[in-house]
């Protein structure tokens, strides 16, 4: 794993441009807020977060019995069936697919697992290409950077800097930011890659176990695309995606786009279900950590989740600090309580990205505690030893202080004495509070002295 | 009745005035209150900076100083949560547990038990609400703007109950300060960008003061108030329900 610098560093290099958050701030808030809208328009939204949790509940209670059933039923529809234990073998199945069709050119519609699997940096090692089909990740793409937002990777570019990333590497005249005219370029240049691509690879967004189908939710139609012009489709999915019966479809198909964009349902919401005539349907089904994270009694909920991305909209820490910040292939608050699963150490700062405000929890459609959790993974990575010694010590001496009575009421007095006739103790650059912000104007006497003097009788 | 005052260690140390209106308003009302004098703090620092093993003492103290009242009274929603979602003891589970069910944010001690439904509060001004994350999401004092849900808001209840006051409306509803604990120091940057812009947010609608059940998102903001030189000032909610402005 390579060294990067934690979610507060960067985020205060996002923040360097102020104008820039404040776009990046407003563009999530009008998503958010036009997930608010289409909830008002559901009478019982709140039902359909408790049905929701409680179907996904009952599949992570019993994950083993419906991945077998998922695993048989497709097998019967004709869908060749691999199982993947991390990032490293779903790569090398995929790899090894292609490799059987001489396949070196491939067209992938958006799929968060392989971001997570780092699998085009993996393909692209190998000698094979890979264009996404999503125009958000492709723009990503184009700029060799990964997602910032899981369904709207590309959220943090204006449409001024998609059309320079578009004239240099598509050709498109320069100045073009015009998003009709961009949409066009691009649609064109992935029609060609569409055409011409014999394996297409893509995500999973609903596996049913009942039937062995599975969805995929696009609003491009891209997915679709690709998989139905290429020989060889490969779907890719973590092993949480199940949903026991189609019936249960309908709870998710509603609940999903109007929490991610405010849409009523995805333009494409695609049904797969059997391989065509002459044609191979692959099916990895990757744990990469799931199953760990499924004992963990505390952060087993977090695999409800259906990547909406509502939790990043309304997070106000993710509007103002960027995907980035968050270094992994999930950003914002449902990825600050997968990513320390995954990798404790390398993500150990992530939990601590978040004031606890509440608002994940209760804009998630499967009402996962995500903040919570976020609250329950800053105690287990201190006890195990994650966090840095001077923060330990600072802690432990604020401990000391607070367990003694006496010591803290002087601790107090000096404070506000320092305070007061030597400013300058405090009102300088090593107090990250003073940076930006003024001190509180320290009072003669603290309540507990104003108390003794001014009720004193109830004490004699 | 009696009623256990628990202000939180920073509201003792520097806004000793937002601890006295809590008790006079307390007072004024006919409740018995008592400040045990050896409180120090509730322990939500630690425990929320991921060191909760850390608050053992905290709790042991907390329950010493507090488990003789009917009730427990805080000005702030954030550490009430904290004792609510957290306190415990291994030596004294029982007490721990009564402590975690009596203890009540001012504002809704105020609706919820007393059933408050006048004051005699003047207070002619301009206010902007606050709705703390803590309070509003975590004790549930009003609705949130994420739920499908019929609106509420304890704090705004009583605030309609002042003589003169005009309560102005936000743009975001119930957007978090940034403040967070330790959050605001350890991610300074991303905490001052959501002060300032909630302070804006404010301002924009013309308040003259800011006020919030929550003492420690009104530090935070006051900061960046002071050091933009603004004349809009800060104050908890129990100096406003307990003022005779005139």
């Amino acid at each position: 794993m390579k060294e990067t610098k934690d979610h507060a560093a960067l985020s205060e290099a996002f923040n360097a441009d102020e104008p820039r958050v404040n776009w990046h701030d407003e563009t999530l808030w009008f998503v958010r807020q036009k997930r608010d809208r289409a909830a008002q328009t559901i009478p019982d939204w709140e039902l359909l977060r408790e049905t929701a949790s409680r179907i996904k509940h009952n599949v992570l209670s019993n994950l083993h019995d419906y991945l077998l059933q998922f695993e048989a039923s497709a097998r019967a529809n004709g869908v060749i069936v691999h199982w993947a234990a991390d990032a490293r073998e779903h790569n090398q199945i995929v790899h090894a697919i292609l490799q059987k069709h001489k396949v070196d050119r491939m067209v992938k519609s958006k799929s968060m697992l392989t971001e997570e699997c780092h699998l085009n940096e993996y393909l692209a090692e190998n000698g094979v290409e890979v264009i996404d089909s999503d125009l958000g990740e492709r723009i990503v793409q184009l700029a060799k950077e990964p997602p910032s937002h899981i369904v709207l990777p590309s959220i943090h570019k204006k449409k001024e800097e998609v059309g320079m990333i578009f004239h240099e590497h598509l050709g498109t005249p320069t100045g073009m930011s015009d998003p009709q005219a961009l949409t066009e370029a691009a649609r064109q240049h992935l029609r060609e890659t569409f055409l011409t691509r014999r394996a297409a690879l893509t995500g999973v967004n609903f596996a049913v176990a009942e039937t062995g189908e599975f969805v995929i939710c696009t609003n491009e139609g891209n997915a679709d695309m690709g998989a139905h012009l290429a020989d060889v489709h490969i779907a890719c999915m973590g092993i949480e995606k199940l949903i026991p019966e189609r019936k249960h479809l309908g709870v998710f198909l509603r609940l999903l786009t109007r929490s991610a964009t405010g849409q009523p349902i995805t333009t494409y919401s695609s049904h797969f279900k059997k391989p065509r005539e002459g044609h191979e349907l692959h099916l990895v089904l990757v744990d990469n950590g799931r199953s760990v994270q499924l004992g963990r009694e505390d952060f087993r909920n977090s695999l409800k989740c259906i990547r909406c991305g509502a939790c990043m909209n309304t997070c106000p820490v993710y509007r103002r600090s960027g995907g980035h910040s968050y270094h992994t292939a999930v950003a914002g608050p449902i990825g600050s309580i997968l990513a320390p699963n995954l990798d404790m150490k390398a993500n150990a700062d992530l939990p601590f990205a978040s004031t606890l405000c509440g608002s994940c929890t209760n804009v998630c459609p499967v009402k996962i505690d995500i903040h919570d959790q976020l609250y329950k993974w800053r105690q287990v990575i201190v006890r195990e030893g994650y966090a840095d010694t001077k923060k330990t010590m600072g802690m432990k001496a604020m401990t000391a202080t607070f367990a003694s009575p006496a010591t803290f009421k002087l601790a107090g007095k000096a404070g506000r004495w320092f305070m007061r006739h030597a400013p300058f103790a405090v009102n300088n650059r090593l107090n990250p509070w003073y940076k930006q912000r003024d001190m509180p104007a320290p009072p003669k006497e603290s309540f507990g002295e104003w108390y003794l003097k001014n009720r004193k009788k109830k004490h004699e | 009745m009696t009623v256990g005052l628990f202000i939180p260690c920073y509201v003792d140390q520097f806004y000793p005035n937002a601890a006295i209106a809590t008790l006079e308003l307390l007072e004024k009302l006919g409740v018995e209150v008592a400040y045990p004098l050896k409180q120090t703090c509730c322990g939500q620092p630690m425990a929320n900076s991921g060191f909760g093993h850390l608050a053992a003492e905290s709790d042991e103290l907390f329950i010493r100083n507090f488990s003789g009242f009917d009730y427990i009274v805080a000005p702030s929603g954030s550490c009430v949560l904290h004792i609510k979602d957290h306190l415990h003891s291994d030596k004294r589970p029982a007490e721990a547990k009564a402590i975690r069910e009596k203890v009540y944010e001012l504002t809704e001690f105020l609706t919820d038990v007393l059933k408050v439904d006048s004051l005699k509060a003047r207070f002619p001004h301009r206010v902007g609400l606050h709705q703390s994350c803590h309070g509003q999401r975590g004790l549930k004092l009003a609705q949130m703007s994420e739920l499908v849900a019929p609106p509420f808001s304890k704090p705004e209840q009583l605030l309609s109950m002042v003589e003169g006051l005009e309560l102005v409306d936000l743009t975001r509803q119930d957007e978090c300060c940034g403040f967070g604990g330790t959050f605001c120091v350890a991610e300074e940057a991303v905490s001052v960008k959501m002060g300032k812009d909630r302070v804006a947010d404010h301002l924009q609608h013309g308040a003259a003061y800011i006020t919030a059940s929550d003492m420690s998102c009104l530090m935070h903001m006051e900061g960046i108030l002071r050091r933009q030189k603004s004349n809009v000032k800060v104050l908890h909610i129990a100096e406003i329900l307990n003022a005779q402005e005139l």
